[in-house]
């Protein structure tokens, strides 16, 4: 992982939002989520489908129009200043968007005319492009006929051909192989590096790790945020491993002890996650003992899933007893 | 507006249209398919009758009349007979629709005024019957014989002629309401799906994105298609003065000013359906939802005095209505544009409703 660049200050700010709601009809799409995405770096929205991470990217650049809550992009007021927003940001949508039907040279030519590269600088722009994202010899390709790897290079060529400030990216590699993943992350940071803010939404958990910070969304709240390292330093202790021959009866048997949060099996072991460390452990090799089943239970450094595991549970129980 | 993110629009759909084969077939084989089939079909200059004559005359003026009705075209000779009866036994085998008796008497008869000329009809074709009639212009023979009716006669030679007229009228008058109504049913159809294509493709969601403005937008989108609308013209005007000699009374410019109005008027349409529909298929039957009222209510298959007052109201909202007006005007009796205003005001005032409503109903929003 790389560390953020030295080049964001402190105080800078790219994306504030305060409250940030958005229903449709009788569905809360995005729920009071407050928000705080620093210049420079790659900032991860994690969370399953439907959790309401292409609405607030859709609110953040104004396309969507928030139901209640205060949005500030680069300074401006979002949605009254969309519009001057709009020439200082790229937008990479989750569906491919360029023309199926246009080459990847017309597909640029097209957004540098309408993104307001200058005339004269537009034809450089263009061959700079092609040589970075590996297009030289497919400029007269039509995009329709590009692979989903190769499609979503095209994409994020065509939102970086004005060089913006901010680029957001709605799960821009939902359709790629893991190949194809690694190169485009490397232009992601490459893009960072050069001072461009990133909002990225992913539901993978190896792309959420590469993240400088991340917030963690599910149902529409904003359940956690942080950099992956303080997001999984705070569950320390809580993750554990237990080897033991029969781990489909030990599943059976830790779910149901109150110290574990969630049992998954992972091989012939299980990783469990409780809902603190120390006092758990004992409980845990207790109740294995109590059955008769011979285990090895170890701490482990606790990953993103288990962040996410546990932050979306309270939510879930939070959710279940609303009156208490 | 920036003239730039205008053309850049304007290129795209260019680019995107030579690479749409079927669009592009579309463009050029609607006027041509229409053209022919409401040329031939609604055609009442009927030609090449199969017929057949007898002549028991066979004197000079007998054979002279013969000839003339052959030289028209309106006939062809099929058969030629000694008898009526040989004529009535091949009208009921259907070998021939038209059949001409010249009576022995013919010269006598000719001189006396009487009936000199027989025209038998196959009266099971309305089209040919009804052509008859108009053509011979006299009442129905009351002595019909039995098994061929109705029998019709020509008292004589004057009356025969009225046959020769050229019954062109129809096609004159269909070619030029044939270029609204192509212009009506393409035009709005390829805007129609303009916009909504974009959505369904994915492609809108990052257009809206961009600092790309509403009118920048739309207008890109339906300037190439004034070009398209204008090349459908030309072809219809040719083709209509090749395969049916429809002249241009008026200015050739004018009737291409008339046309850019209508084109104009339908891209607007075509523009607001596209921001109303749901899907392609959507905006489809909204095209025809207006393309019909269009083609039965502008006066292009009826005469606009003969309709109900509610549908005169109504003829008057559709853009073709007043495109029929001023094409009429310009291309059969010479008038100029300048004269018939009040349609083309009309045509403008359309397009500028049109247009802004479809402006203000898009929104670069997704909610």
């Amino acid at each position: 992982m790389n560390p953020p660049p030295a080049t964001a200050a402190a105080g800078e700010v790219a994306i504030r939002a305060r409250g940030l709601t958005r229903r449709f009809g009788e569905l809360v799409a995005v729920d009071r989520v407050d928000l705080e995405v620093p210049r420079a770096h790659v900032y991860g929205f994690l969370g399953p489908n439907g959790s309401g991470k292409s609405t607030t990217i859709r609110m953040l650049c104004g396309l969507l129009t928030p139901t209640a809550g205060e949005i500030e992009v680069l300074g401006l007021k979002i949605p009254q200043q969309a519009e001057a927003l709009r020439l200082r940001i790229g937008y990479m949508t989750q569906r491919f968007a360029l023309f199926e039907d246009l080459t990847v040279q017309e597909n640029l030519e097209f957004l540098a005319a309408v993104q307001g590269v200058p005339r004269a600088a537009t034809r450089r722009r263009i061959e700079e492009l092609l040589a970075q994202f590996d297009f030289a010899d497919r400029a007269r390709q039509l995009a329709g006929t590009m692979s989903g790897g190769q499609k979503q290079r095209l994409a994020l060529a065509g939102a970086v051909i004005h060089k913006p400030e901010l680029l957001f990216l709605d799960e821009p590699t939902s359709a790629v192989d893991p190949e194809s993943r690694r190169d485009f992350w490397e232009k992601l940071f490459d893009l960072a590096d050069a001072g461009t803010t990133l909002l990225i939404s992913t539901h993978y958990m190896d792309e959420a790790e590469r993240c400088h910070r991340l917030a963690i969304l599910d149902h529409g709240r904003l359940v956690a945020d942080g950099t992956p390292a303080q997001l999984t330093g705070a569950l320390d202790g809580r993750s554990l491993l237990v080897h033991t021959a029969q781990p489909r009866r030990a599943q059976q048997l830790l779910t149901k002890l109150t110290a574990v949060r969630s049992v998954a099996q992972i091989g012939n072991s299980l990783r469990v996650l409780c809902d603190e460390g120390g006092a758990a452990i004992e409980a845990i090799r207790a109740a294995l003992g109590k059955a008769g089943l011979a285990a090895e239970v170890e701490p482990v450094a606790p990953n993103l899933e288990d962040v996410f595991v546990a932050s979306t549970a309270r939510h879930a129980q939070a959710a279940a007893q609303p009156a208490a | 507006m920036n003239w730039r993110r205008l053309f850049a629009v304007m290129l795209k759909e260019l680019r995107q249209l030579r690479r749409d084969r079927i669009t592009l077939v579309m463009i050029l084989g609607i006027p041509i398919v229409q053209l022919v089939l409401f040329g031939y079909a609604i055609n009442l200059n009927l030609r090449g009758l199969a017929a057949g004559i007898a002549d028991q005359a066979n004197t000079a003026a007998s054979r002279a009349l013969v000839m003339d009705m052959v030289a028209s075209g309106v006939i062809t000779p099929r058969l030629a007979a000694t008898s009526p009866a040989e004529l009535t036994d091949a009208l009921r085998r259907g070998k021939i629709s038209l059949g001409i008796v010249v009576p022995p008497d013919f010269e006598a008869r000719r001189f006396d005024g009487r009936e000199a000329v027989q025209v038998l009809v196959d009266g099971s074709d309305t089209v040919v019957q009804s052509a008859a009639v108009q053509l011979a212009q006299v009442p129905l023979d009351s002595r019909a014989t039995a098994n061929v009716a109705p029998l019709l006669r020509a008292p004589n030679q004057i009356s025969v002629v009225s046959f020769y007229n050229p019954q062109r009228r129809s096609a004159v008058n269909i070619v030029p309401g044939l270029v609204g109504v192509i212009l009506t049913m393409t035009m709005v159809l390829f805007t129609g799906v303009a916009i909504v294509r974009e959505r369904e493709r994915g492609n809108m969601e990052l257009l809206i994105a961009t600092p790309i403005s509403r009118t920048e937008l739309m207008v890109g989108k339906v300037a190439p298609y004034v070009g398209i609308g204008l090349v459908q013209t030309s072809v219809v005007l040719a083709l209509g003065a090749w395969l049916f000699h429809v002249p241009v009374a008026g200015s050739v410019l004018d009737v291409y000013a008339t046309a850019m109005l209508l084109i104009l008027a339908n891209l607007s349409l075509g523009l607001l359906i596209s921001t109303r529909a749901q899907s392609q298929f959507q905006a489809m039957q909204m095209t025809f939802f207006v393309f019909l009222p269009s083609i039965l209510l502008s006066g292009f298959m009826f005469p606009f005095a003969g309709m109900p007052k509610v549908a005169q109201w109504l003829a008057e909202v559709l853009p073709l209505t007043h495109f029929l007006r001023l094409i009429r005007g310009i291309m059969l009796r010479g008038a100029g544009f300048t004269e018939l205003w009040p349609d083309a005001l009309a045509l403008l005032a359309f397009s500028a409703v049109m247009m802004t409503a479809a402006i203000l109903r898009f929104h670069k929003r997704l909610d």
